[in-house]
């Protein structure tokens, strides 16, 4: 009788806590989540762009979430320069047909992947960029070649809603 | 220990006594047997405490005039240094507080190294005393943020970003951190409720640390155990009290000269130009208390490795009563243990330095030597030396020494025999 009173009691006990771990982490859920984007934030989702005044072989940097895009309109050297570079010499291989899908413009996030500082326009060793914050250098393509960067900068989602304009997001 | 049996003189203290034992608790923190030997380097637990009030004190009266928004903090920060009464000392007491909180706890920090108060039984002291610190690392770099200057935005980035080196889940926990795509305005907000929550956890964990330490009592220069309370110990007051008052004073001395004649001299000048999401500056440090961990992160060419290295050298703290297998408490008495200990104080000097330099050339490989040798201080050299450092004998007690006039215990003794 009384190792039956044992198990009644080890039951109880059990469905107790697990009832009271569902409850406490169904609490716990919205403190942590309220700290990820809110409403607002994700709404800035998009941005649009007037390009129309960019010549060859300059860079506009526009603010997208917070964050700098540099839109490259390249020249042709540059285009050259960066599809002529052998897959296997890259340190996150990545084409250059697929990362600028139109060769003249070159869209991507202007943060360096190692710890999120802006690069700098036309430096480096690879003509392209240069992170002045731990010596990352990225190719005319934004790939990186050489430093801590383990990628390259990201292309982000984006479209050209006609001949001057890009939608960024 | 005796002042248990404490009881008030007074009727109506022994009432309140009875319901609450504060009086105990007083007469405990007066009585509290301390070994008579402490040298100035004891001083720095009180001149901590007193860090701590003082930021606490000018913290709340700043955050009565600073405005924790991302459009408006920057203003409002010189709003205090121009407009607000006497708002430019309270901020120029609070910024080079934290500085000065720095140096006394990296004093601290050193003097249980070198006489080995990290041991048994005083390991969770010890512990205690590294999430301290790493809480104090966590408030100063959020603190710094909330002005929101460039070097708050880009440092506050690079930091947050160390989490992206997290594999699968790293960039999900950077948004998280950030509540967005990028340092801004969520970030400020929350930065500046964890601000403001930390030191009182840093309050709560000073009492545990003490209390921890009230247990075994002091550690002291000879590093041994003593009889509390005896001929080797003093009653806290006034003793002690008045050897921490000295020090304290002597330590405001050095922290008025920075307030009143270099209050910016720690700061960046970068700092004083706002937040600009566009523009990285040239050269993004960290402030000097930081800088032997950031030589350490870049001295690693991989970044999450990097991060890695960074973490561990400040979590291999916490596991330092293990590492250390010699059985003698105070470096007196290891004459290898005593050389190590120097070669690691210039070690994380140079890392400081290195750290403060461009991550190039012969400071890069400077800093990837020192980088080693502070791994393998403590988990090849610390091990090793256990087991084969020929050390000194140590005294009975701490009068033996001092009467003998020599800390050799054999001269002592022999002295001690001639007096008789």
């Amino acid at each position: 009788m009384s190792e039956k009173k044992t198990k009644r009691r080890d039951f109880l006990f059990t469905a107790t806590t697990a009832l009271g771990a569902v409850g406490a982490a169904a609490v716990v859920w919205p403190m942590i989540d309220q700290m990820n984007p809110d409403a607002s934030v994700k709404a800035l989702a998009s941005t649009e762009v007037d390009v129309s005044s960019l010549t060859p072989g300059n860079t506009l940097t526009v603010l997208w979430r917070g964050k700098p895009v540099f839109i490259r309109r390249r020249t042709q050297e540059e285009i050259d320069e960066a599809r002529k570079v052998k897959m296997e010499d890259l340190i996150h291989p990545e084409k250059d047909e697929d990362r600028a899908k139109n060769p003249e413009w070159l869209v991507m996030l202007g943060v360096c992947t190692h710890l999120g500082c802006v690069p700098l326009n036309d430096k480096g060793d690879y003509n392209g960029w240069f992170c002045p914050c731990h010596g990352s250098h990225y190719d005319t393509s934004g790939r990186i070649r050489k430093g801590p960067a383990p990628w390259n900068m990201e292309v982000p989602k984006y479209e050209f809603v006609d001949a001057n304009t890009i939608k960024i997001g | 220990m005796s002042d248990h049996d404490y009881r008030p003189k007074s009727k109506v203290g022994q009432w309140f006594n009875d319901r609450l034992p504060l009086l105990t608790l007083a007469n405990h923190l007066t009585d509290y047997p301390t070994p008579k030997n402490l040298n100035y380097w004891w001083t720095f637990g009180g001149i901590l405490t007193f860090c701590l009030i003082t930021q606490i004190v000018t913290g709340l009266t700043l955050a009565m005039h600073y405005i924790a928004h991302a459009d408006m903090a920057f203003e409002s920060v010189e709003h205090i240094m121009r407009d607000v009464n006497y708002g430019w000392l309270i901020r120029y007491i609070h910024a080079n507080g934290a500085s000065m909180f720095f140096l006394a706890v990296y004093i601290h920090i050193f003097r249980s190294l070198f006489y080995g108060s990290y041991k048994a039984p005083r390991e969770i002291i010890w512990i205690i005393g590294i999430i301290i610190y790493l809480l104090m690392m966590a408030a100063a770099f959020m603190g710094y943020v909330l002005p929101w200057g460039q070097m708050s935005f880009w440092g506050a980035t690079v930091i947050t970003n160390l989490f992206s080196a997290i594999p699968l889940v790293g960039e999900g926990i950077v948004t998280w951190l950030w509540g967005g795509y990028s340092v801004d305005n969520p970030t400020l907000t929350r930065f500046f409720t964890l601000h403001y929550l930390i030191p009182f956890l840093i309050l709560g964990l000073v009492v545990l640390h003490i209390w921890a330490l009230h247990v075994p009592g002091n550690n002291n220069p000879v590093g041994i155990d003593i009889k509390k309370p005896s001929k080797d110990t003093v009653p806290f007051h006034p003793y002690i009290v008045i050897k921490d008052g000295f020090a304290l004073l002597m330590f405001m001395i050095v922290f008025a000269f920075f307030v009143f004649y270099a209050p910016n001299i720690l700061g960046h000048a970068d700092n004083y130009i706002e937040a600009n999401p566009m523009v990285t500056p040239a050269h993004i440090v960290p402030e000097w208390y930081l800088l032997p961990f950031y030589a350490i992160l870049r001295s690693v060419p991989d970044k999450l490795l990097g991060v890695v290295a960074m973490l561990s050298a400040i979590l291999i703290l916490a596991v330092l009563p293990w590492l250390d297998t010699s059985k003698i408490r105070s470096a007196v008495f290891r004459p290898l243990y005593k050389q190590f200990y120097w070669i690691l104080v210039a070690d994380v000097l140079i890392l400081g330095y290195v750290g403060a330099m461009p991550a190039e050339g012969l400071y890069l490989l400077i800093a990837r030597v020192a980088t080693a040798y502070y791994f393998l201080h403590f988990l090849v050299i610390l091990p090793v030396l256990g087991f084969k450092e020929k050390t000194l004998p140590v005294p009975l007690s701490i009068t033996e020494p001092v009467l003998g006039g020599l800390p050799n215990l054999a001269a002592a003794r022999n002295k001690e025999s001639k007096i008789e």
